[in-house]
C-alpha cells in the first residue's frame, strides 16, 4: 500500500495514545482561573466536611455547661475554649455542628444530583431516541409531574412519614430528575440525527446499545455541567425545607437548619451562629457554580 | 449469474404533517422514491446520480430499511429484505454496509479509531475474542491505508480523507457483499477524492464487492461505475451501461447534466453544446403530471403532460416519450427564445 504524504507526516509523530476529547476538555478547564478557584474552594469545603471532626475539641452533641445561659458573653468564637466557631444557643460547639451540617448538605446535593443523572439521563435518552409516541407519552408524564408543586408534596411526605434523612433523599431525588430528563431529551434529538448514529443503526447495532454507546457518552458534557449546577440547587432545596423546620431531625443538622437557628437568635447579638454556617453555605455554592461554569466552557469550546 | 440485489418498483413515501393538523387528518405524502427498479450483479458497481433532493440517499436508506419502503428488494434472488422484521434483517446488515457522506460526522467523536472500526464486528460476530478483533482491526486499517499505530486515536485528529478511510474500514470489517456509498467523496478535496475512489476500486477488485455509488458528480461516477442510473424527483430518468449513457445519452435531463460537466480544455469547453435547463426542481409534494421533467425540459411538448413515460428496454432504459440526442435546430430555437 502506497502511503500518501499526509500519512507519512502522521507516521513521523509518535503514534501512541490519542488525545481524547476529555483530555482536551481537562486542559481547557485547568486553564480557567475561576473554575480552578471553584475547585479549590470546593476542595476546602469537602475537606472540612470529611476531616473537620478530628480538629474539633467538642463533639456536636456535648453541651458546654460553662457557657450555657451566657452565650452572648462566653459562647463567642475563641481558641482557648475550643469553640472555634463559638457555640449555638444550647451551648453546643458550632464548629462540630457546622462540620456535620456541611456533611449532610453535601450528601443531599450529591444524592440528588446522582439520581438526576442516572434516572434523568436514561429517561430522557430513551424518550428522545425512540421519538414519536413513546416520546410524547414520556415527556407529557414529566410535564404533569412538574406541574405538581413539589415543595408541597415534599412537605406532605415529611409530615406523613416523619422527618427523616431517607425521606429527604427520596424527595429530593424524586423531583431532581425531571429537568435533567428534559435537557437530555433535547440533546438526544440533535445527536440522534448525526451520521454516526445512523451508521450504527445501518450496521444493525441494537437500540439500547446505541443509546449507551453512542448517545450517552456524547451527552456527558451537558450532563456534567447540569449536574454541578444541580448540586447547589438540591442544597438550596434542602436548606429551605430545613429552614421551615421540616428538614433533618435533631441531633442531625444541616447548613440550612443551622442558618435557620442562627437567624432566629441574631437579635441577641450572636452573629457567629448565623455567620459561620452561612459562610460554608456560600462557599459551597460559589465553588460549585464556578466549577459548573468552567465545565461548560471546557466541554463546549464552540460556545464561547 | 443471478443478481446479488434485485430491486423492483421501490417506493419510499414520507407522511407530512403540518402544524395544526388534527390526529385524524389524512397526512399528505412526500413521494421521495417512486418506482425504482434495477439489478446489481456481484462485483459490479451501479452509479446513481441526480441533483440534490432527487431521492438518491433516500433510495439507499430504503434498500436497507432505514426508512420505510415498499416494493421488492430481493437479496441473492431469495429473500425480500423489505418483508423482514427488524430482528430478521440483522444478519443481512453485515452483508450490506454503508459509507457516509460526511466523513467526520459519521464517526463517534468519543470513540477511538479501534472501537469505531470494531463496532460492526462486535455487533455481528460477538464470538470473536478481543485479541483477534484487535488484530483484524489493525489488518483492516493497513488495508485502507491507515497506520495501525493510530488505533487509539480519536476521529478529530484525522483529516477528511483519513476519516473516510476509517469509514470504509468500518464498513468492510465484516466482509460485506454489497457496499452502499452515499456520496463518499462529495465532502473531500479533489486530490483526496481521487485517492478514495482508487482505494474503493482496489478494494472492490480484491474483495469482489458489489457497490451502489451515489454522487452528484457525473465524472466521479463515470470513473467507478459499470452502470449508471439517473434519478430525477425520485424517478429513474435513464439507466444504461456506462459507455452507452455517457456517449449516447437519450434523455434530455441526462444530456443537460452531461453538458454541465466542465471540460478541462478551454477550446473544447467553448465549443461544447450546452443543453439548456431552466428553473428548479419542482416540489416532490406536488409533482407535475405526466413526465416530471417536462417543466424544465427544452423539448417538452403537449403530450408530455399527459403520458407518464414508461421505460421498457432493459439494457438502456429511458423514461421519455421523445428520446434521442438534441438536434441543432432545437438548441438554436432555445437559444433564440
Amino acid at each position: 500500500m502506497v502511503m500518501t504524504s499526509e500519512q507519512r507526516v502522521e507516521a513521523t509523530e509518535i503514534a501512541g495514545k490519542g488525545r481524547s476529547p476529555w483530555a482536551d476538555a481537562r486542559r481547557r478547564f485547568f486553564r480557567n482561573k475561576a473554575a480552578l478557584m471553584g475547585l479549590v474552594i470546593l476542595g476546602f469545603v469537602v475537606a472540612f466536611a470529611l476531616f473537620g471532626n478530628s480538629l474539633a475539641q467538642w463533639s456536636n452533641e456535648e453541651l458546654d455547661y460553662n457557657v450555657m445561659g451566657q452565650i452572648v458573653e462566653l459562647g463567642g468564637p475563641s481558641i482557648e475554649s475550643g469553640h472555634y466557631f463559638g457555640t449555638d444557643d444550647l451551648g453546643r460547639d458550632l464548629f462540630a455542628r457546622t462540620v456535620q451540617g456541611t456533611q449532610i448538605s453535601l450528601a443531599v446535593g450529591l444524592v440528588g444530583a446522582l439520581i438526576a443523572c442516572i434516572v434523568g439521563t436514561l429517561y430522557g435518552a430513551v424518550a428522545g431516541y425512540f421519538g414519536g409516541r413513546t416520546d410524547s407519552i414520556m415527556m407529557r408524564l414529566v410535564d404533569i409531574f412538574m406541574a405538581v408543586p413539589y415543595m408541597f408534596v415534599l412537605i406532605l411526605l415529611l409530615v406523613m412519614y416523619g422527618r427523616s434523612i431517607t425521606i429527604l433523599f427520596a424527595g429530593v431525588g424524586l423531583i431532581s430528575w425531571m429537568e435533567m430528563a428534559r435537557i437530555v431529551r433535547g440533546q438526544t434529538l440533535t445527536i440522534k440525527g448525526r451520521e454516526f448514529v445512523e451508521a450504527a443503526r445501518a450496521t444493525g447495532v441494537s437500540a439500547p446499545v446505541i443509546i449507551l454507546r453512542h448517545i450517552v457518552p456524547n451527552l456527558l458534557g451537558v450532563i456534567a455541567v447540569y449536574a454541578t449546577l444541580l448540586v447547589p440547587l438540591m442544597i438550596l432545596t434542602e436548606s429551605f425545607i430545613s429552614f421551615l423546620g421540616l428538614g433533618v431531625q435533631e441531633p442531625l443538622t444541616s447548613l440550612g437548619a443551622l442558618i435557620s437557628e442562627g437567624a432566629g437568635t441574631i437579635a441577641y447579638g450572636t452573629t457567629w451562629q448565623l455567620g459561620f454556617p452561612l459562610l460554608f453555605f456560600c462557599l459551597t455554592l460559589f465553588g460549585l457554580f464556578f466549577i459548573g461554569d468552567g465545565l461548560r466552557d471546557a466541554l463546549d469550546p464552540k460556545d464561547r | 449469474m443471478s443478481p446479488l440485489l434485485s430491486v423492483r418498483d421501490l417506493h419510499v413515501k414520507f407522511p407530512i404533517t403540518r402544524a395544526g393538523d388534527m390526529p385524524w387528518t389524512k397526512p399528505r405524502f412526500l413521494h421521495a422514491v417512486n418506482g425504482v427498479s434495477f439489478d446489481l450483479e456481484p462485483g459490479k458497481t451501479l452509479g446513481v446520480v441526480g441533483e440534490s433532493g432527487c431521492g438518491k440517499s433516500t433510495l439507499a436508506r430504503g434498500l436497507i430499511q432505514m426508512v420505510p419502503a415498499t416494493g421488492q428488494v430481493k437479496w441473492r434472488g431469495e429473500t425480500d429484505l423489505l418483508s423482514l422484521s427488524p430482528r430478521q434483517i440483522k444478519p443481512y446488515r453485515s452483508e450490506i454496509q454503508m459509507v457516509f457522506q460526511d466523513p467526520l460526522a459519521s464517526l463517534n467523536p468519543r470513540m477511538t479509531l479501534g472501537q469505531i472500526i470494531a463496532e460492526p464486528l462486535r455487533t455481528h460476530r460477538p464470538e470473536v475474542s478481543g485479541k483477534e478483533r484487535r488484530a483484524r482491526v489493525a489488518q483492516m486499517m493497513e488495508r485502507v491505508g491507515l497506520l495501525p499505530q493510530m488505533i487509539n486515536r480519536y476521529p478529530h485528529e484525522f483529516s477528511g480523507g483519513q476519516c473516510q478511510r476509517i469509514g470504509i474500514a468500518r464498513a468492510l470489517i465484516v466482509e460485506p457483499k454489497l457496499l452502499i456509498c452515499d456520496e463518499p467523496v462529495s465532502a473531500l478535496d479533489v486530490s483526496i477524492q481521487a485517492q478514495v475512489i482508487e482505494l474503493l476500486k482496489e478494494l472492490q477488485r480484491d474483495l469482489g464487492l458489489a457497490m451502489i455509488f451515489i454522487a452528484h458528480d457525473l465524472s466521479v461516477v463515470k470513473n467507478i461505475s459499470d452502470e449508471v442510473m439517473v434519478l430525477y424527483l425520485g424517478r429513474v430518468m435513464e439507466k444504461a451501461p456506462k459507455a452507452l449513457l455517457y456517449d449516447n445519452p437519450q434523455h434530455p435531463y441526462t444530456q443537460a447534466l452531461l453538458s454541465a460537466v466542465p471540460i478541462p480544455d478551454p477550446v473544447a469547453e467553448r465549443a461544447k453544446q450546452i443543453v439548456p435547463m431552466t428553473g428548479d426542481m419542482p416540489s416532490p409534494m406536488n409533482p407535475p403530471s405526466g413526465c416530471v421533467f417536462r417543466g424544465r425540459c427544452p423539448r417538452a411538448q403537449a403530450d408530455c403532460a399527459e403520458v407518464v413515460p414508461q421505460p421498457d428496454d432493459d439494457l438502456h432504459r429511458v423514461a421519455c416519450i421523445h428520446p434521442g440526442p438534441m438536434r441543432d435546430s432545437e438548441l438554436a430555437q432555445h437559444a433564440a427564445g
